[in-house]
């Protein structure tokens, strides 16, 4: 684990000539295992949060701030939806079935193999040099000439060269950092200052955030800026190379049988 | 086959080995010291476990949040009610005169209460708030008495380990740990905001568990049970709701 990613292939090795159809493999995979695995447990976890998220929201479908929030009081918004609850007056003559019960039992499994998960991820990234090598961008890499660069690239939907394909660019970089450490420890924060037991312990998660349906509206928040990160995500994915960036985070192989 | 792989093979044995009976001790230590809650079975299982076994260790003396006078909710939410029964409504036309409360199980002294009886003992309020499942919440006053006055009446047996309560709605029961049972905060609550407590609210005998969301704070209770062993209640899953899909405990 600590040295299979570290090495960068020599960039000829990952360069197929153009006359050639033969497979170049690298013995270096693209992305270590430890990743691979962690990546897509994370988006089981992420997907199935989502969607239990999404159903425990259709039986509140209401946004408050500060400490209490409820129907004889005025939302800071409500969602145009329908409701699994006939308490909540949402225009609509009908009410939906309740599906709380195994949402919830759903969401919070999937937190808690999201977290570990998580956990894992961020020791092994450490010790590997995964973090220092391939996610903090370096002193060159961080100055505002290649950010405005790295933007229009972004804008223009460049294509990224064979030798960028072996590592993250500067946006790229950024955007990953945001969500692991900003994102994921904010939905967490938000989502365990939501627990009467927890917050019973440690009431400063609740008070800093303002209160716990602040907490909740600001839960709904940070979930809305996870699932723009991976529409972005999987979009950035297309752009570059649906088969291949799909075959290097499954197989961790990322040389190119077809010619582009 | 290198030597490398052997080895890699042998250690992830060894690994994988250590880690299975690493699982079974941390289970059998679990279940021990009371870490697995009644509806550890099926698929979410894992998940709960995680959730009630730490909660437990990280909350078990914690007091839930105190709010000020002028934070209650006006006007206080009474969530919807199921049609209560005939039962009910004899005993509301009387003015609950006969409202019993009737205790028994692994107790010392079974015995049935009155609601002026249990209003004999030291009142306690507290000024917290009822956090719904569904994401909505209201901060009240709560008037009565803390359940550990009443099971220290019935003198429960050392060996007790849940405390199961019914209400006079069918098929309304809950149960909870001694942890919460004997906790400061968990009230049998009569009255609300300086007043009786209302039918919307439970009237006239609720139960307060307020490190719990609402659907643990059962309404109308009339009959606890105490006891070490939750199989031989309903479907054996601690409450009614894990059989209606809900989880067993709500510290979330």
């Amino acid at each position: 684990m600590a040295t299979s990613e570290s090495v960068r292939p020599p960039l000829g090795a990952s360069l197929p000539s153009s006359a050639s159809s033969v497979p170049v493999t690298t013995v270096t995979p693209r992305h270590s295992a430890l990743v691979r695995v962690t990546h897509w447990i994370t988006t089981l976890c992420f997907l199935a949060l989502l969607l239990s998220g999404v159903e425990i929201v259709i039986s509140h479908p209401r946004f408050y701030w500060g400490e209490t929030g409820n129907v004889l009081t005025t939302p800071l918004f409500k969602l145009p939806i329908p409701s699994s609850r006939a308490l909540v007056p949402t225009g609509y003559g009908y009410v939906l079935p309740d599906q709380n019960g195994w949402s919830r039992y759903l969401h919070f499994q999937a937190a808690w193999i999201a977290v570990l998960t998580g956990l894992l991820y961020i020791i092994s990234i450490l010790l590997s040099g995964h973090l220092r090598k391939n996610l903090l961008p370096d002193k060159a890499g961080l100055s505002w000439r290649a950010f405005s660069t790295s933007i229009v690239d972004h804008l223009r939907f460049k294509r990224p060269t064979e030798a960028e394909a072996w590592s993250y660019n500067l946006l790229q970089r950024l955007s990953y950092l945001f969500v692991i450490f900003v994102l994921f420890p904010l939905v967490i924060w938000t989502g365990l200052a939501m627990s009467p037991a927890f917050v019973s312990s440690v009431p400063l998660t609740v008070t800093l955030l303002g209160g716990q349906q602040s907490a909740r509206t600001l839960h709904f928040f940070v979930s809305l800026a996870l699932v723009l990160f991976l529409l972005v995500h999987i979009m950035m994915v297309f752009l570059a190379g649906f088969r291949s960036r799909m075959r290097a985070m499954i197989t961790g192989r990322a040389d190119h049988k077809e010619r582009t | 086959m290198s030597n490398f792989s052997r080895r890699k093979l042998i250690t992830t044995g060894v690994a994988a080995s250590a880690g299975v009976s690493g699982l079974g001790v941390a289970a059998r230590l679990a279940q021990k010291y009371g870490l697995v809650p009644p509806d550890h079975a099926g698929m979410y299982g894992p998940g709960e476990t995680l959730t009630y076994a730490s909660q437990r260790l990280l909350t078990r003396h914690s007091l839930a949040r105190e709010f000020s006078p002028s934070q209650i909710s006006k006007p206080p939410l009474a969530n919807e009610l199921a049609p209560l029964p005939d039962a009910f409504k004899r005993l509301q036309a009387a003015g609950f005169a006969d409202w019993r409360l009737s205790i028994d199980g692994l107790v010392d002294r079974p015995g049935s209460f009155s609601l002026p009886q249990l209003k004999s003992y030291p009142t306690r309020s507290q000024i917290t708030m009822v956090q719904c499942e569904e994401g909505w919440s209201y901060i009240a006053e709560w008037i009565g008495v803390p359940l550990h006055h009443v099971l220290d009446a019935v003198s429960v047996q050392p060996h007790a380990r849940y405390v199961v309560y019914f209400s006079i709605q069918p098929d309304w029961w809950d149960s909870m740990d001694m942890a919460d049972a004997l906790h400061p905060q968990t009230f049998l609550v009569y009255g609300m905001n300086g007043g009786e407590l209302p039918v919307g609210n439970g009237g006239p005998l609720r139960m307060r568990v307020p490190r719990q969301l609402g659907y643990k704070n059962v309404k109308f209770i009339t009959h606890l049970t105490v006891t070490d062993n939750l199989k031989t209640f309903g479907k054996g899953l601690g409450s009614a709701s894990p059989e209606g899909g809900y989880a067993w405990y709500a510290g979330i």
